[in-house]
């Protein structure tokens, strides 16, 4: 079914009991032609953009748990291509830009707003960093200003410009950057997918891949042998396990960072604001709950909950920043699990066992490329050559030493 | 997340930073061998769904280097040991 004013009229008028399920809760066939795993925000993508871009459509998406279960409903829900390095801009600024159209791509409301990203500086040497930062942005054609306090104070007049320690002296604003309801983008990604004649096949978990003769042929499931000519491995913090079945090593390690809602406010904060004397982003849901977070906790953990200290470390940040925060109450807390790699980095990339292609290493910035990684990911599968926009995420730059390190590092996960 | 460390006792998780995978030795004579054990042992990580050795210190404490097993799974901690006593045996 196609959404339409139409469609919404006569939904309205007819009730709720109009409504069906909005993608095929499909059981695994025999084989496919391609078979990611992974039923995530890039996965989901992945399978949207090979039926799309590439006519292939006889592929099957397999998700251990339930649409929506992992990241892609654990995010909070932040896009922006505001990125530094060569490498890394052209992927992020294609990701934007599909997010740009997505709504008319999959014919369904992810709710894209680009209310803007402001990133805050507090010294001379922060100020002249993001000076730089925002023109590699607008070398590569995104949109970046420089503000300076009052800039930033016109459009956050409450927060706390005068602090002693971190006074703020402006701060960087991408305008195109914003929130997306990250729910509606899986769902989006799953109805429009499933339309065109991919298999979504939930609580069907990997056990194992078969190889034979340095290819794979199929992946063993809890539901069963599935035969496949490709395997498309995009699984974030369950890299490493999916990776090993493969006999695979990979730079990876897997972090919690944990993310919180405040009960409903009334409107207060119009963008997105990144604290810079410290690790603290927040912007607030159409709802009304402030949405934020910080840092991973850093050591390595499976466990989708984090502890107490970095909670702590969050509320400061949130504090620093804008003292009136301190008024509302947290409504809930979570984690999730991020794929945290050497150089901070993705890796999309064919793997050394043929038909096998991995999407990882997304650390904690893996929602805003949802559309990009699935574009480029899904370019990589159907042509086995790189997209024009991710021809430096392969595995083997951490060998040739042409690693892309945002933060400068170094090859420590928890740092990045 | 409480560690108790050998010397001091139990203490909170924050009083400690966190370096990794502890089971990595460094390979001997293979500066130049960047292509080889090197690059396994600054890159690559086995990243295991369950017990876990690996290198935490108490800079808020003993300034000890520990080596504590932990499960990623559920975060419990099953021992904890000094550093250099693993050097030692």
């Amino acid at each position: 079914m196609r959404y339409s004013i139409v469609s919404l009229l006569r939904d309205a008028i007819a009730g709720v009991d109009r409504r069906k399920p909005q993608w095929r809760d499909a059981a695994p066939k025999a084989g496919y032609d391609i078979v990611i795993i992974g039923g995530g925000g890039h996965g989901l993508a992945t399978a949207f953009y090979l039926a799309k871009q590439h006519g292939l459509a006889n592929v099957a998406v397999l998700e251990k748990g339930w649409i929506g279960s992992g990241n892609v409903g654990r995010n909070t829900t932040i896009i922006r291509s505001n990125y530094l390095l060569n490498g890394n801009i052209p992927l992020y600024e294609l990701s934007m830009k599909l997010w740009e159209g997505l709504e008319q791509d999959l014919n369904y409301n992810a709710m894209v707003s680009q209310r803007g990203v402001l990133n805050l500086y507090h010294s001379d040497a922060q100020r002249d960093g993001y000076a730089r930062r925002g023109n590699a942005m607008r070398i590569h054609g995104v949109d970046a200003e420089l503000l300076d306090r009052d800039g930033v104070r016109k459009l956050y007049p409450f927060l706390n410009f005068d602090a002693a320690r971190f006074p703020i002296q402006g701060g960087l604003l991408q305008r195109r950057g914003g929130t997306v309801r990250h729910d509606a983008v899986a769902w989006g990604y799953a109805r429009a997918a499933s339309e065109r004649g991919v298999d979504i096949i939930q609580n069907c978990e990997m056990t194992g891949i078969s190889i034979s003769d340095g290819r794979v042929t199929g992946v063993e499931t809890s539901r069963g042998s599935i035969k496949a000519n490709k395997i498309a491995i995009a699984v974030a913090g369950n890299t490493s396990r999916v990776a090993a079945m493969a006999g695979l090593r990979l730079p990876i390690e897997s972090h919690v960072l944990q993310a919180f809602v405040s009960e409903g406010l009334k409107p207060i904060i119009p963008g997105v604001i990144t604290f810079g004397a410290g690790h603290f982003y927040i912007s607030q849901s159409d709802k009304g709950g402030l949405v934020f977070g910080g840092d991973i906790d850093g050591y390595n953990s499976y466990a989708q909950r984090g502890n107490l200290p970095v909670v702590e470390d969050v509320c400061e940040g949130g504090m620093a920043l804008m003292p009136a925060i301190g008024r509302a109450r947290i409504l809930r807390s979570w984690g999730g699990i991020m794929d945290m790699s050497m150089d901070g980095s993705p890796i999309i990339d064919r793997m050394p066992i043929d038909g096998l292609y991995l999407n990882a290493g997304w650390c904690y910035g893996g929602f805003k490329a949802t559309p990009g990684s699935g574009f480029t990911f899904a370019h990589l599968i159907a042509t086995d050559t790189p997209h024009p926009a991710a021809t430096e995420f392969g595995l083997g730059r951490f060998r040739s030493g042409r690693i892309l390190d945002e933060k400068g590092q170094g090859a420590q996960p928890n740092l990045h | 997340m409480r560690i108790k460390c050998p010397y001091c006792g139990s203490r909170d998780a924050s009083e400690f930073s966190y370096l990794g995978d502890a089971t990595l030795k460094r390979p001997a004579d293979a500066e130049h061998d960047v292509d080889g054990p090197m690059f396994d042992y600054v890159y690559l990580r086995d990243n295991p769904a369950g017990r876990h050795r690996e290198h935490w210190y108490h800079g808020a404490g003993c300034r000890s280097w520990i080596v504590v097993e932990r499960d990623t799974r559920s975060h419990d901690i099953i021992s904890v040991e000094f550093a250099f006593s693993e050097t030692i045996r």
